[in-house]
């Protein structure tokens, strides 16, 4: 009886601290059952399939290589194509920091105090932005949008089917955990420490850190008190969003998606990790990463990196071209590549061909069929995802690119763009590019 | 006439110990002009310059040689309009001088020349140079005055003083900078205008100092001014004004220039910008669109690319790419990477040809491509060590070291 009682009051907590508000209402476009015959496969999970075959149905992969074909299959014949997993950016701002880049869309970063663990990206998201049709130009089937860096919790990330739609709740990934935002070094302490506020300086930062995850141990404490409580007239905890989203981090239901540049930042925030007992799961920019490439790897940690930026501020001052090569090279390794630009989403298969190639240069031996995990099976698994998307295996959605050819290069283009087996690009067909609200109507008197 | 002839002997000392002579066999050698490509090509240096281009040429005894074994050699690249070398770290504003603002003048400046505050030694010019780039704009950026500031083309090869070409004068005309007078870029006009008629007649409101008008003379005389504008409205006011001043006008930006491109082939302005510009960033570019340079190209007007970076200067590469991908012929984007920015800033011809200077590259393949990587480097003739502060870093953190790393340091 008893063991009943603290089921029901553990659902009553959980409903009131982790159920899912803003529902997804996601719901996938009309599909026919598809068979890709003759392509260049590159499935994700490491493997390529020369002149090989791929079903999708009812919205899923239905096999890869060989299997039956439905009577009402639509056969394309797709020799000379590459088809690839939808690619999937952990980082973007679009949305949140959409085009036109006007103050009035500035809705990335709550900036008013180095704690906002409240907030979530997906109240800022403009489902019009512009670059959510340029991103799935360039075969973005899944993306993370995530709170700017201006504190050291941002808040809450939220994962996104890459569909046109006039609401975010009807882009949002089913069943995909939120992120939750934090971020080291310089941003937080440059933009609280020129208003001679705390944090000014790291250890300022980490003080900060630590403090919010006491206050969020004990928020957890609270309300598992509430819950042992046998009393009739017990009263739960007062809500605290704040607390809500650090307790969820704490617990692995919210992943945490970790801003920093440094190695020994890095090192730092692991073992504040260890500290707290939670887990980070992806360091994001991590121009340093390839100095604590084993020790990511170990940790089971990824990093989410760019090809070629760096020197843009101090602490990006180490950054090389090889670093998405070299964090990849351990065994157990979980290399990203992310874009953090409304540029780089549109084209992050050239952003993972001269990560490649820089890696090649400098001896090592990485083929498009390993590469391509960095932005679809890796990058799944940062979001949480990766039981879903990610790869092209029997079963998961069949989010997938075809591509004009080898996509590992400045001349490859994405043809076509599947998402739940939906085709929803055709860069052959006008009628499917979807052109946002804001765009249209502008330039009228301008012939193309 | 003493001095002519210490000029003459300066010049054979140079000539002697420079003297390093070099063979490239066997290489797809786009030129960077109208001959476009030579398959097979053997090229002799000597004396840093390009002696001779053929096939199955005798290469000279005890000359160093490199197989291209059928890759690609093009001139060096253009790194675009960027700050290299007028900037460390970009958030460390003591090591950046690509601007100024609030100055003790009211007046506009634009004898500021930001090439006194060039540094070859910046780590930024080797990391540059090794993605094989050889030669770059350095630009002065928008301060809070509608004239930036002057510059010019820079060689990347570590020189103190290694300018050429004529002055670069920069102007901002974009939304975002007439914040810096009272709102309306239609100011910028206004005080450009008054500017050019103190160059002329004298003005009771002085906008420049001596030197000021100085410095705008020359360029108006035999410069060039680089409009960064994006809007089409705003490319056609430029090119009133270049007619109106008589003067040589380069568009940078310029993201809406293809629905103009007539407009600006008749002007024979050409257009320095980003091929992956195709988001509406803000009101002045809502025509962004991929295909701007093979449009502008096929009117007729000259193409350059600039990424807008400084860090990742090398970038500009993987635009000349896109810009291929999007309809532009190959041989215009080799051209735009490596003859035209020299034309067009009067800097030395660039192409590979018999007896030009020897600054080329040796690529993996495709020198479009982000696949490929420049695999060796050619500066004045000479082999570049392809050795930079990242290769270094590099090199440091790929090999396991029983010792800490800072006891990884390369002879």
């Amino acid at each position: 009886m008893r063991g009943v009682t603290t089921l029901i009051s553990l659902a009553m907590a959980a409903s009131a601290a982790i159920a899912e508000p803003f529902p997804s209402t996601y719901k996938p476009l009309p599909s026919n059952p598809t068979v890709f015959t003759g392509a260049t496969i590159l499935t994700g999970d490491g493997n390529r399939i020369d002149g090989g075959n791929l079903l999708v149905a009812n919205g899923i992969i239905g096999w890869v290589g060989t299997g039956e074909i439905p009577d009402n299959a639509l056969m394309i014949d797709a020799s000379g194509k590459w088809i690839t997993p939808g690619i999937i950016d952990v980082h973007s701002h679009l949305g949140v920091y959409p085009s036109p880049d006007v103050r009035a869309h500035s809705d990335g970063n709550e900036a008013t105090a180095p704690v906002t663990a409240e907030v979530w990206a997906e109240h800022s998201v403009w489902p019009q932005d512009p670059g959510f049709t340029r991103a799935l130009a360039g075969g973005i089937t899944t993306l993370q949008i995530l709170p700017g860096s201006a504190n050291l919790f941002g808040g809450r990330g939220v994962t996104l089917k890459n569909v046109p739609a006039t609401t975010y709740q009807a882009m949002k990934f089913p069943g995909a955990p939120h992120g939750l935002k934090m971020a080291c070094g310089e941003n937080p302490k440059r933009v609280y420490g020129s208003r001679s506020k705390a944090p000014s300086t790291r250890m300022g930062n980490v003080a900060a850190y630590r403090t919010a995850w006491i206050k969020a141990q004990n928020y957890i404490d609270e309300w598992a008190a509430f819950e042992a409580s046998e009393k009739d007239d017990k009263k739960p905890p007062k809500r605290d969003l704040e607390l809500e989203t650090l307790a969820g981090a704490l617990k692995g239901e919210i992943l945490v998606h970790m801003h920093c540049y440094r190695a020994d930042e890095m090192m730092t925030v692991l073992d504040m990790a260890e500290e707290f007992g939670y887990r980070v799961g992806t360091f994001h920019h991590g121009v340093e990463a390839y100095k604590i490439a084993d020790e990511l790897a170990a940790n089971g940690v990824c990093g989410a990196l760019w090809a070629d930026w760096w020197g843009f501020k101090m602490e990006a001052y180490d950054g090389i071209q090889e670093n998405i090569a070299l964090v990849d090279r351990p065994e157990g390794s979980c290399s990203i590549v992310h874009s953090d630009s409304d540029e780089g989403i549109q084209r992050l298969n050239q952003e993972a061909a001269k990560a490649m190639a820089k890696g090649n240069a400098a001896g090592l031996s990485i083929t498009p069929e390993h590469a391509i995990r960095w932005i679809t099976a890796n990058a799944a698994k940062s979001l949480g995802i990766d039981d879903k998307t990610g790869t092209l295996s029997a079963g998961k959605m069949a989010d997938i690119v075809i591509w004009n050819q080898n996509p590992f290069s400045v001349y490859a283009k994405a043809d076509q763009v599947y998402v739940d087996g939906a085709l929803i690009f055709d860069r052959g067909n006008k009628a499917m590019q979807p052109v946002t609200d804001f765009e249209l109507g502008q330039l009228l008197e301008v012939s193309p | 006439m003493r001095r002519t002839v210490t000029a003459i002997v300066l010049g054979l000392v140079t000539a002697v110990v420079s003297a390093q002579d070099l063979v490239i066999t066997n290489a797809t050698l786009y030129t960077g002009d109208d001959t476009n490509v030579i398959e097979n090509a053997d090229i002799i240096i000597e004396n840093g310059r390009i002696k001779r281009i053929g096939q199955d040429l005798a290469v000279p005894e005890g000359v160093e040689v490199i197989d291209a074994n059928q890759q690609p050699v093009t001139p060096a690249f253009f790194a675009g309009a960027t700050v290299s070398g007028l900037v460390e770290v970009s958030a460390v504003s003591e090591s950046a001088d690509s601007d100024y603002e609030a100055l003790y003048t009211e007046l506009m400046h634009p004898e500021f020349d930001v090439r006194m505050a060039y540094n070859p030694h910046s780590s930024l010019i080797r990391i540059t140079r090794i993605e094989g780039f050889s030669y770059a704009l350095l630009t002065a950026t928008s301060g809070d005055r509608s004239i930036s500031g002057q510059g010019g083309l820079v060689r990347l090869d570590g020189g103190y003083d290694s300018f050429e070409g004529k002055p670069a004068l920069f102007v901002d005309l974009s939304g975002y900078s007439a914040d810096n007078v009272g709102g309306s870029r239609a100011a910028h006009w206004m005080l450009l205008g008054q500017a050019f008629d103190e160059l002329e007649r004298g003005a009771e409101l002085e906008l420049l100092s001596p030197r000021g008008r100085t410095a705008l003379r020359d360029v108006a005389n035999d410069g060039i001014i680089v409009f960064n504008v994006n809007r089409a409205t705003d490319i056609m006011q430029v090119i009133k004004f270049a007619k109106a001043h008589s003067v040589q006008a380069v568009i940078h930006g310029g993201r809406e220039a293809w629905i103009v491109a007539d407009a600006l082939a008749e002007a024979s302005i050409p257009v320095m910008l980003n091929a992956l510009d195709n988001l509406p960033a803000n009101f002045d570019s809502l025509g962004s669109r991929l295909d701007n340079a093979a449009l502008l190209n096929a009117a007729g007007v000259t193409v350059m690319f600039s990424s807008g970076e400084t860090h990742n200067a090398r970038k500009v590469r993987q635009l000349a790419g896109n810009a291929v991908a999007n309809g532009m012929p190959k041989q215009a984007a080799i051209k735009a990477m490596t003859t035209t920015p020299a034309r067009i800033f009067g800097g030395r011809e660039r192409s590979a040809s018999e007896g030009k200077v020897a600054d080329l590259v040796l690529w993996t393949g495709d020198p479009l491509d982000v696949a490929s990587v420049a695999q060796q480097v050619v500066i004045n003739g000479k082999p570049d060590p392809m050795i930079s502060r990242q290769t270094l870093l590099r090199d440091r953190y790929m090999d396991r070291s029983p010792l800490p790393r800072a006891y990884s340091i390369p002879d």
